[in-house]
């Protein structure tokens, strides 16, 4: 039955599709309802907390974890690390205690005497000078005539940009809950990026089969990439249930999860650009640095969106005895965009032109110049940018306006999904798929394609995602989730729908490929009175439910988009300290599914990255390679009152909807924090270099304050 | 948390009762906003913690013989709510008022937050108040961007942590201390001090001594603080100033300028000298920030303080009198 249109509605003749609903979860969210693996509480449960290496690099000469045995209410201790084991940051998990509360196994995990051979370790990276063992060139990458772009420049600007490590800092910490139901078959609730696939890792832990894991992840405090390891702690937590046939709960502390449970790669460079007196950019050259780690870290796209210019790039990859790095929402693009938008826009300041004109001049370097040109335009037009700009260093008094802009762009293509849709007799219809809401819209994505498919209201939908046991689906990185699952849903509940049709045809005295289903009804397209109500036309299933099944479907789904952001801040030359005003961000993003969560990913995007452009940075000790403020008093994000105004604007026109499906979760934390340095920098009259903008920052680019 | 032993005393004698049986690894708990962290966080592991909730006469906020008395338990929320110290202490209020938390003004007091703990995070990760490691200070080896950038010639580096203290040194408060057999008065200065060795103490209290209540003098100063803050939702200040001004028709006959989070101990200057006899303008107070910065001996990484409090200074001045900064 071809005729059922398989491809999206257009948006015009949507009944959900690209329409604002609200988050089906939200009232779970706000009531306490939904339950996070936090939240997961067992009869005779255990809690599992580590002993933690207090040194930047040092040798295991031994672990003593018998005054931690011996503590009341310690069930297991024990070093997780055998001596001789060399240790590569302050974090790393030494031994591990269970016991029957939480607080009594972190005293006890106090108590684990280890004795330490102490390395030599480096915990810098903001510099470009370190060498030696620490520092590691790699191969450079030419493109163009690079030579001939600074011969052919009128002017050439030089400037340094970068931002520090910063930790994912989800507020929902790493962990899960294993539990043996008996000995071959085990029950694990686990914070997961990938639920799907969390059940072969423990059962290859276990070595039990993996269809006897069920692993459940049904709501999650975020993970923005750095959740899809299976790791330590969750390989611990799993040894302790076999072991001691009780369930465990290994949940991480802050302190633990903001030292080793993820982590930015710092990114810093030293930049040329070449220019002409009209604006246009001759030549790019860049020597980089940063780390994202003991590993050393990888190098910046430089540069970015702009990459089609005559370049020349080196990077320098400097290991640090830090907690590794791992995928930050758009791994290297925010880092990329700051270092990029900065010099570009430093390169508009020395040339006196307005950024605006600067950027749009320069779009022909771009791979989507239109998409850029159309979105700067209504950013611009959000921003009242032509009204309000100023050049830089033309104000006086403490307080000083500023505005900046920066471009994105991003993949997004949607990821291997499957999913299935059953119609009961009575009418019900659950939609099942095993991928996971990291807080990012799943559950209502599936339900508003579900609901739009079937021409049902979005409230009859019953979604069921975060079980392995479910049809499996992909991990959630790469903003790869949505076209994923929205493209298997749909495939799911339109077979579903021929099933249906199928029974109820006969009734309707017309061919199935000649029916509809929508507003609630079945009915012959050609003659709607020839119609069931949805119930009556379920009436016909009979007692086993009707089951679609469905797969990702490449022509539901796109890849690639642009975006385009301003910022507009406040900077007290005085004080050094910089208050957002505003926020425009204009992203596309194919076929909108949902807009209201659609749009919620933007600002929760444009938070994030407001967060690490002001406040955000690991901090650590150079003489112990303590982490100096692994916790939320002293790693500071942004507080309700320090984000400003944040525009959203969706590109939702009938040619951006006819695309397909992409993904929205990344492209819009990317530009954030350049286009606020670029804010900072019209403000204030000089670049602040790196990232946060801090008083500290501010202040010592003005070359105000004392002393070195 | 170390498991530990709680009481919860009504009167301050039993208190004082209960800390002299253990006097080493006893706790008084007043609002629990700092006391608690540290002790989840195993840097103080108290085996018994005394709560001082339950003794009436630490809350409340009276006038007394033209003073104004406001207990040391009472929580910043009822001290930000009360007109009898709006009306007298402006600098006070605003100082307190710049905790942007409810729960915490909620949850802290007066007395708890004069008597917090340095947030310098060597001190919070466990390296000691002076933050020592082998006879070197870590501070000045490491991350001293939040330190100290007046009176730190000796070995401790860490900043005064109270919002309230610049405000209430400024007033000329006194404090009421409880010493186990009577009640003892002492400038609100006195209570810090600047500790020589790790062993010391930053504040003045004898052990077992308890902060019983806050004196505000009769008389009534042009009052104001300004902190700096980074972040406008709860944030610790880089710098903070309280000025209180005794004007006498429109000239200042008196002005004490308080310093806070820039020393070990809350940075009074008396500037008098160089505001009396003149309305206070643009230039005067910038004269006396300047003056009470001149000797600042900022570390390797925290010279941007100096800018920050001159300005705080500066802001503070102006402000106590009815001044846009």
């Amino acid at each position: 039955m071809r005729e059922l249109n398989k491809g999206w509605p257009k948006l015009d003749e949507a009944t959900h599709l690209g329409k604002r609903t609200p988050r089906i979860d939200a009232a779970d969210k706000v009531t306490g309802r939904a339950k996070y693996t936090q939240d997961v509480n067992l009869d005779s449960m255990l809690h599992a907390k580590f002993t933690l290496c207090p040194h930047g690099r040092a040798r295991v000469q031994s672990v003593d974890a018998s005054a931690a045995q011996a503590l009341d209410g310690v069930v297991l201790a024990r070093a997780i690390v055998g001596e001789g084991e060399e240790l590569e940051h302050a974090g790393r998990e030494v031994a591990v205690v269970a016991a029957e509360s939480e607080e009594i196994a972190r005293e006890a995990a106090q108590l684990v005497r280890v004795e330490y051979e102490v390395l030599e370790h480096n915990v810098a990276d903001a510099s470009p000078d370190l060498a030696g063992e620490w520092a590691r060139e790699q191969r450079g990458r030419d493109q163009g005539d690079v030579d001939a772009g600074f011969a052919a420049a009128d002017v050439v600007v030089e400037g340094r940009y970068g931002a520090p490590i910063v930790t994912h800092c989800c507020l929902e910490p790493h962990g899960s809950v294993v539990e043996f139901v008996d000995e071959e078959h085990v029950n694990t609730w686990v914070s997961t990026q990938r639920i799907s696939s969390q059940d072969e890792d423990l059962a290859g832990e276990l070595g039990i089969q993996p269809e006897n894991v069920r692993a459940v992840c049904q709501h999650m405090g975020g993970g923005f990439g750095s959740k899809f390891q299976f790791d330590v702690w969750d390989r611990e937590c799993a040894r302790i249930a076999e072991e001691t046939g009780r369930p465990v709960k290994a949940m991480l502390d802050r302190d633990h999860e903001l030292m080793v449970a993820g982590s930015r790669p710092s990114a810093y460079a030293d930049v040329r650009v070449g220019v002409k007196k009209d604006g246009t950019i001759t030549a790019w050259e860049s020597r980089s640095w940063g780390s994202g780690g003991a590993g050393g870290g990888s190098s910046p796209r430089l540069p970015y969106v702009f990459d089609k210019v005559p370049q020349r790039r080196t990077h320098v990859s400097i290991r640090t005895n830090t907690g590794a790095s791992r995928p930050w929402r758009a791994p290297m693009s925010p880092q990329s965009c700051l270092i990029t938008m900065a010099a570009l826009d430093d390169a508009a300041a020395a040339l006196d032109l307005d950024p605006l004109d600067f950027f749009l001049k320069n779009l022909p370097f771009t791979e989507r110049p239109e998409v850029y040109e159309e979105e700067l335009l209504i950013a611009a037009r959000l921003m009242d940018w032509r009204g309000r700009f100023i050049p830089r260093a033309a104000q006086q008094g403490a307080v000083r306006r500023g505005l900046g802009l920066s471009l994105h762009t991003w993949g997004g293509y949607g990821h291997d999904s499957n999913c299935s849709t059953t119609i009961r007799g009575d009418g019900a219809v659950t939609v099942s798929c095993g991928t996971q809401d990291l807080g990012t819209g799943s559950h209502t994505v599936l339900a508003v394609v579900t609901a739009e498919t079937l021409g049902l209201p979005v409230a009859a939908i019953d979604v069921r995602i975060g079980d392995s046991l479910l049809p499996p689906s992909g991990g959630s990185g790469g903003s790869t989730t949505v076209g994923g699952i929205s493209s298997a849903a749909r495939d799911a509940a339109l077979d579903a729908l021929r099933q249906l049709l199928a029974r109820a045809a006969p009734e309707l005295n017309a061919a199935p490929e000649e029916c509809r289903a929508q507003g609630g009804r079945v009915f012959v397209a050609a003659a709607p009175e020839r119609s069931l109500g949805w119930t009556e036309a379920c009436g016909l299933i009979g007692p086993e439910a009707l089951s679609g099944s469905g797969r990702t479907d490449p022509e539901l789904m796109a890849d690639g988009v642009g975006g385009a952001q301003m910022a507009e801040v406040e900077v007290d030359v005085e004080t050094g300290v910089v208050a957002m005003k505003k926020l425009v961000a204009v992203q596309d993003c194919g076929t909108v599914v949902d807009l209201t969560t659609a749009e919620s990913q933007v600002y929760g995007a444009c938070i994030m990255g407001i967060s690490s452009a002001l406040f955000e940075e690991r901090v650590m000790d150079p003489t112990t390679g303590a982490c100096l403020n692994p916790n939320m008093a002293f790693y500071r994000l942004a507080g309700i009152g320090d984000v400003g105004e944040i525009v959203v604007h969706l590109m939702q026109t009938e040619a951006h909807h006819a695309r397909g499906v992409i993904g929205i979760g990344e492209p819009p934390v990317i530009s954030p924090i350049a286009a606020i340095s670029n804010a900072v920098a019209n403000a204030a009259g000089v670049r602040v270099p790196y990232a946060p903008f801090t008083p500290r920052a501010v202040l010592t680019a003005l070359g105000k304050g004392r002393g070195r | 948390m170390k498991d530990f032993a709680y009481a919860v005393p009504a009167t301050l004698a039993r208190a004082a009762a209960l800390w002299r049986e253990a006097p080493d690894a006893s706790r008084f708990l007043a609002g629990g906003t700092d006391l608690l962290g540290m002790m989840k966080d195993f840097v103080i592991q108290p085996a018994r913690v005394i709560s001082l909730a339950a003794i009436p006469e630490l809350r409340g906020i009276r006038e007394e013989d033209g003073a104004l008395v406001i207990g040391a338990m009472t929580p910043l929320g009822d001290v930000i709510a009360s007109p009898l110290v709006r009306a007298r202490c402006p600098a006070l209020v605003q100082a307190a008022a710049g905790i942007k938390s409810p729960q915490l003004r909620n949850m802290a007091t007066l007395g708890g937050d004069l008597l917090q703990r340095p947030r310098c995070w060597y001190f919070r990760r466990g390296f000691g108040l002076l933050g020592m490691k082998d006879g070197k200070s870590l501070v000045l080896d490491g991350e001293d961007r939040f330190h100290a950038i007046l009176g730190n010639a000796g070995p401790a580096k860490f900043a005064s942590p109270s919002s309230i203290a610049p405000a209430l040194v400024a007033a000329g408060a006194e404090l009421l201390v409880w010493n186990g057999e009577g009640t003892r008065r002492m400038a609100a200065l006195d209570l810090y001090r600047t500790p020589e060795r790790e062993e010391e103490s930053e504040f003045s209290l004898a052990g077992g001594e308890i902060l019983v209540a806050v004196r505000l003098p009769a008389a009534r100063p042009a009052s104001a603080t300004c902190e700096v803050r980074q972040r406008k939702s709860l944030d610790w200040p880089v710098a903070a100033a309280s000025a209180c001004l005794d004007l006498e028709n429109g000239r200042v006959a008196g002005a004490r300028l308080v310093l806070g989070q820039v020393a070990p101990v809350p940075w009074l200057v008396d500037v008098t000298s160089l505001l009396a006899g003149k309305p206070l303008d643009e230039e005067g107070a910038k004269a006396a920030a300047e003056a009470a910065l001149k000797d600042a001996t900022p570390l390797a990484g925290n010279g941007y303080k100096v800018q920050v409090a001159e300005v705080a200074a500066r802001r503070a001045l102006l402000a106590a009198a009815g001044k846009a900064g």
